[in-house]
């Protein structure tokens, strides 16, 4: 059996991963897959721990989470599209009009 | 000791692509990172006894989540652009880097990290779905009906947002994203859906 600290390990440098992402990148659909990668990570987490104490708990929380995925990802995408009609791009450089 | 070989397969591979998806530059091979990621973060949730999850996470997530992204991804044909990355990008990794040592040293330093690593006692006698049935609709049955309208208003929220607009003669329309005119009776009842429950509210 592994050890469950493995499991954390693998989760934190996969959430570190996103972030980085969120934070590096300037397309605006890859910012949603490093938000994507974090909230993978943090179904990791809440997995593994859910085996360790023999609760399943974590486990109905990661279905939650899932589904608040799913819903963030069809309006996220909706924004994208709707940003697209508007400016041609989705580099998030350019999407400025809010900036005072 | 396969088990922790899997193991070993199947988190370097997930923070592989994980790693994939955050760093090549075009957007289809980072999709196809992002499923080769759900894949394998997949095989870590069998590795952890939780049979239910893993096959949640790649129907929902590899069969629909992703799907989406690539349609939307052919529907906005864009451009490779060649400055991928912010211009801070060395200020972004620097911090990315602090905070994963940051976590990685209260996780060493915490108290539980000595219990973490006892190996786990067997499962329950109980099936994984049966005891995730039992406890979503018994425990947490407040939160399922939540989860619902949320869903809800995302899927509202959606089609609102992406509904095409009307054609204005004035307006530069944009021609990438047309709309095929099979199509154009069910966005109309869409959208008529939609505002009545608008109204409603």
């Amino acid at each position: 059996m592994v050890p469950i600290s493995y499991y954390v390990i693998v989760s934190t440098v996969m959430f570190v991963v996103g972030l980085v992402g969120v934070l590096v990148r300037r397309n605006f659909l890859i910012i949603l897959y490093g938000i994507e990668l974090m909230l993978n990570a943090a179904n990791l987490n809440l997995v593994a721990f859910s085996h360790h104490f023999q609760a399943v708990d974590g486990q109905v929380l990661t279905l939650f989470t899932i589904t608040i995925a799913a819903g963030e990802a069809a309006v996220g995408l909706a924004i994208i599209i709707v940003l697209f009609r508007k400016k041609a791009t989705t580099n998030v450089d350019e999407i400025n009009s809010l900036r005072w | 000791m396969p088990q922790l070989l899997f193991f070993f397969y199947f988190g370097g591979m997930a923070i592989f692509s994980s790693i994939l998806t955050v760093g090549l530059r075009s957007p289809i091979y980072c999709t196809i990172a992002l499923l080769s990621t759900f894949l394998h973060v997949a095989g870590l949730f069998i590795l952890l006894h939780a049979e239910f999850i893993a096959a949640i996470q790649i129907i929902i997530y590899a069969g629909a989540v992703l799907v989406l992204y690539l349609f939307v991804l052919m529907l906005l044909n864009l451009k490779t652009s060649e400055t991928f990355v912010h211009k801070q990008v060395w200020v972004a990794l620097f911090f990315g880097i602090v905070i994963l040592g940051e976590i990685l040293l209260a996780l060493f330093r915490s108290p539980l990290f000595e219990e973490m690593k006892t190996v786990p006692s067997p499962l329950p006698s109980v099936g994984n779905t049966e005891a995730i049935g039992l406890s979503l609709f018994n425990q947490y049955i407040l939160q399922f009906e939540m989860v619902g309208i949320i869903l809800l208003g995302g899927i509202i929220g959606a089609l609102v947002l992406a509904k095409q607009p009307r054609p204005n003669p004035t307006e530069k329309t944009n021609g990438s994203l047309p709309a095929p005119p099979s199509t154009e009776p069910v966005e109309q009842e869409a959208s008529v859906e939609v505002g009545s429950i608008r109204q409603n509210d």
